[in-house]
């Protein structure tokens, strides 16, 4: 048996209904990892009160029988989840201080299902940014490396996958509004799905751009994957977005035969200077697919160049209307004021110490795009752009494709400060296989299938129909079986 | 290629509530600039006829009853307050 806080979600839940370990055992492994994991920056506020207390209560529960799976499981909660009189910060410094007076739907299922909170994890700031750089705690650092120098876990939910990857906990909530569940999952070889829109409730999760966030689970394999989805899906009133549709078990699918499933390459993800390794790690993983008894078909989805200009449109627009209740009135930072300033320098100054440079970057392009006399010119076309982006994929699945594989990203991780001197778009274009599922509202999964040669890990994406997340998992798990990922980061923290 | 000049840029910050010293305008400027330049990739798209996305699944917002459902808890709304008196979110004066 390997170290409690190393097992899969699925060893955990067996071993706990077999006796062979406690919740409480579990979780002080976990909270000892946590401790000696400093270097890694992915935990930002810790709770063990809280973890203890509901682990002392998973094993009550566990004894008499009949608990749900989740039970009894250490967790990471990112930070732009709210949680009940613990820090919720987005990874800002305007949200310094803040003590939720409620508990995020999602949070609150996993709770209810008995997973046990160990605390909150890294993220970049508003959950805008694809390397951690963004975050008011500092980066999150990649278990991940090829020399001395720190790698990005990705973002924004990097802290995520920083845990997750190294075995601080068992599985993470992440929240992906371009990509920011797949790439982190990606960069750091851990499974992350991204659930169709409508799925996962949004109630309590802070908002970045509202039409394409969504939360998900990122675990170290499908099946985790698979049952930590289960406890944090289904629908909420409080949500209007959430779907009123039943929950699948979306374990009992896996291993079902993929036989005659068409799996769509599209042409368009080839890129130019895409790495040679991640070229060939997408053939194979095609020609894995197809020895499972799918049928590999070339597809087009002519619109995919521009989702990510159409993304940085949308995402900015929504985000600085989002963001416009960051002011410094109800809650978080406010600036001190010198004397005859008024309300207006209040919340200029407030908005200007509080948000990073990124976060405030990205809300000026917003409400640019949105002011009189540029609305229908940026905003209004990329929302049809948006709809044609959405009609591809629905082409393509009309014609009988049941999922798509792409690359997860267009590299393997790179070192913290490399993009520093790089214009923001640069950052942005590691969105590029992962922001159109978003667009298009799609369920995404990413996951390991193998390692560059410089031994970091590649992940590739998992592209499926609406609401199937149950088909695609049992893809997924078809891949990550023949594919046969097993390498763990070398303990260096 | 459009381009965000030194008064664009300062007028953005103000509709923004975001105080931008002088002289950062200029990196401000050029920085939004270059991600609207970015931006217009998207006209080389021919979007005649297309509906603008208002919902990217297709769904009835539900209806429910307009009733009060929550409320009486004015401390804890307050509770994170940077400044709460007598009940109130306080602010500077807005009124002369």
């Amino acid at each position: 048996m390997s170290a409690l806080n190393e097992m899969t979600i699925a060893q955990a839940r067996d071993a706990l209904r077999k006796g062979d370990t406690t919740a409480v055992a579990l979780t002080e492994a976990c909270l000892s990892a946590i401790e000696g994991a400093g270097a890694l920056n992915a935990f930002v506020h810790m709770t063990p009160e809280i973890a203890l207390e509901r682990a002392r209560a998973a094993d009550a529960r566990l004894a008499t029988g009949g608990a749900p799976a989740m039970c009894g499981i250490p967790v990471g909660i990112k930070d732009l989840f709210c949680t009940e009189g613990v820090p919720s910060q987005a990874a800002s410094r305007i949200l310094g201080g803040f003590l939720p007076p409620y508990e995020s739907t999602v949070s609150a299922q996993l709770r209810d299902a008995g997973a046990v909170m160990l605390g909150k994890l890294n993220m970049d700031e508003f959950a805008m940014g694809s390397s951690n750089e963004t975050s008011c705690y500092g980066p999150a650092v990649n278990p991940w490396k090829v020399d001395d120098r720190p790698l990005t876990p990705g973002g924004s939910s990097g802290g995520s996958a920083a845990a997750v990857a190294a075995g601080l906990c068992l599985g993470a909530t992440g929240t992906d509004t371009g990509g920011s569940i797949r790439q982190p999952a990606a960069f750091t070889g851990t499974v992350g799905l991204k659930p169709t829109y409508g799925r996962c409730s949004r109630w309590g999760i802070v908002a970045f751009a509202s039409s394409l966030d969504q939360a998900g689970p990122m675990t170290r394999t499908v099946r985790d994957t698979a049952i930590m989805l289960g406890a944090m899906a289904g629908h909420d009133p409080r949500d209007s977005t959430s779907a009123d549709l039943p929950v699948p078990d979306f374990e009992a699918t896996l291993g079902d035969s993929i036989k005659g499933r068409k799996i769509g390459i599209p042409r368009e993800y080839r890129r130019e200077g895409m790495p040679a390794d991640i070229e060939k790690l997408w053939v194979q993983g095609a020609e894995m697919l197809r020895d499972a008894g799918a049928e590999i078909v070339d597809i087009s989805l002519p619109h995919t160049d521009y989702a990510l200009p159409a993304y940085y449109v949308v995402a900015p627009a929504e985000a600085s209307s989002n963001l416009a209740r960051y002011d410094g009135v109800r809650f978080g930072h406010r600036a001190s004021l010198a004397p005859g300033e008024g309300i207006t320098e209040m919340y200029e100054k407030t908005r200007a110490e509080g948000f990073g440079p990124e976060v405030q970057r990205r809300i000026m392009i917003g409400t640019y795009v949105l002011s009189a006399g540029f609305y229908d010119a940026y905003y209004n076309r990329a929302r049809k752009v948006r709809t044609l982006i959405k009609r591809d994929f629905e082409t393509v699945f009309d014609a009988g494709v049941d999922a798509i594989l792409t690359p997860a990203t267009p590299s393997a991780a790179f070192a913290l400060g490399a993009m520093h001197e790089a214009d923001p778009v640069q950052m942005y274009l590691n969105d590029v296989f992962t922001v159109p599922v978003n667009m298009a509202g799609l369920p995404g999964i990413a996951l390991p299938t193998g390692l560059n040669g410089q031994g970091l890990p590649l992940g590739l994406q998992l592209i499926g129909r609406p609401w199937d997340e149950a088909g695609l998992l049992n893809l997924a798990h078809v891949l990550e079986t023949a594919a046969g990922f097993v390498s763990k980061p070398r303990k260096w923290w | 290629m459009s381009t965000i000049d030194l008064e664009t840029a300062r007028r953005v910050a103000k509709l923004a509530r975001i105080r931008v010293p002088e002289d950062h305008l200029p990196q401000l400027a050029g920085e939004l600039t270059h991600i609207l330049n970015f931006m217009e990739q998207l006209n080389e798209v021919d979007v005649e006829g297309v509906e603008p996305m208002t919902s990217v699944t297709p769904m009835r917002l539900k209806r429910r009853q307009d009733g009060v459902t929550d409320g009486g808890i004015q401390d804890r709304v307050l509770a994170n307050a940077p400044d709460a008196r007598e009940g109130f979110f306080a602010v500077p004066k807005v009124v002369e």
